[in-house]
């Protein structure tokens, strides 16, 4: 009996949250049950209601607190309901369902604590921008948790009940991606990466990371690391 | 003579909640170490004012008076870092009660504009 959660952190993703869900896999080879849980951070659009339409569990931040905090709302969930693995994804209509497979595979057969979905292993089709912006995101991160990535800001990531049950997130915002990669550390956890396609519309790259959040987020790592 | 009293005072108190953030593992080691050896530096140089004529001329600056423009600048450093670590608490705390709310209390599914929580 393997169970496998799907957390997807949206905010205001009302356009896209309908086709994410739709996309996951019903069934997946090892895993016995497979659900999908959506935190919506504060979302003021009918992204609550079009996940209820599709008989998902939806747990809802009265205000927005960020995609950390929603991640970390995800994992507490995964605790309490004592899955097996857990998945995020995220809900701007980036990641394929395929490649939600593909990171479950990876947990159950190679055992690793953490698996990324790495876009960068592959880069066709990723803008030239978006590119660079995750290379010097890859090197901070580097720099500051002494893990290397192909990938340090992936939001489809796999995690074993290992991983679940340690893991400590304590960002609010869009520096989660590198926290993660620091609990990594702090953790000595094993982790592997598997290449996944990116979907780019003009849609998911202005919900994306964007190159004028890198000073802020470069700053919460700093302080993260050092106060 | 005045001036003495009242800077060291300060830079004193200033120590002492250095001290006490380390202690209740507000901040780590490394910061503790900066923050206090900040604070060291200003009070000696206060308590002595030839340290930091020595400092100054050391550091071709010329006046060690000078020492009361870098305490200003320690002072508004110190209220960055107090206001910054009380800004992040109170972000947290935030966070913790909603997601505290949410967890316990998942939708289900309602017509809309008819949303109810689970009991």
């Amino acid at each position: 009996m393997k169970k496998l959660l799907v957390v997807i952190p949206a905010f205001n993703e009302a356009q896209t949250v309908s086709r994410v869900i739709d996309s996951i896999p019903k069934k997946i080879s090892g895993i016995t049950s497979v659900k999908i849980v959506l935190i919506d951070d504060g979302s003021t659009d009918q992204t609550s209601q079009i996940a209820l339409d599709k008989k998902i569990v939806v747990i809802h931040h009265l205000i927005n607190r960020g995609l950390g905090a929603a991640l970390a709302t995800g994992i507490q969930y995964a605790r309490a309901t004592h899955t097996d693995y857990m998945i995020t994804m995220d809900a701007d209509g980036q990641h394929l369902g395929s490649d939600v497979n593909k990171i479950a595979q990876a947990l159950i057969k190679n055992k690793a604590h953490v698996v990324i979905g790495s876009r960068l292993l592959n880069p066709v089709g990723m803008p030239l921008t978006r590119q660079v912006l995750n290379l010097l995101s890859n090197i901070a991160t580097w720099l500051l948790f002494n893990r290397w990535t192909s990938d340090s800001q992936s939001g489809l990531r796999g995690f074993s009940r290992y991983a679940i049950e340690r893991i400590k997130v304590s960002s609010q915002r869009m520096e989660v991606s590198s926290e993660i990669i620091r609990e990594l550390a702090r953790l000595k956890m094993t982790y592997m990466e598997v290449p996944i396609k990116s979907i780019y519309t003009r849609y998911s790259l202005r919900k994306g990371q964007q190159i004028s959040n890198a000073p802020h987020i470069f700053w919460k790592l700093i302080l993260q690391k050092f106060a | 003579m005045i001036i003495q009293a009242i800077l060291s005072f300060f830079l004193l108190f200033a120590l002492s909640r250095v001290i006490l953030q380390v202690r209740n593992a507000k901040i780590s080691i490394g910061a503790f170490l900066f923050w206090a050896s900040l604070f060291i530096f200003a009070l000696s140089g206060v308590l002595d004012p030839r340290l930091t004529s020595y400092a100054a001329q050391v550091l071709g600056i010329g006046r060690g008076s000078d020492v009361v423009i870098y305490i200003s600048i320690a002072l508004i450093f110190y209220l960055i870092f107090r206001l910054s670590i009380s800004l992040e608490e109170t972000r947290r705390e935030i966070t913790e009660l909603v997601r505290k709310i949410a967890l316990e209390h998942p939708l289900t599914k309602n017509p809309p504009g008819k949303r109810k929580f689970n009991k």
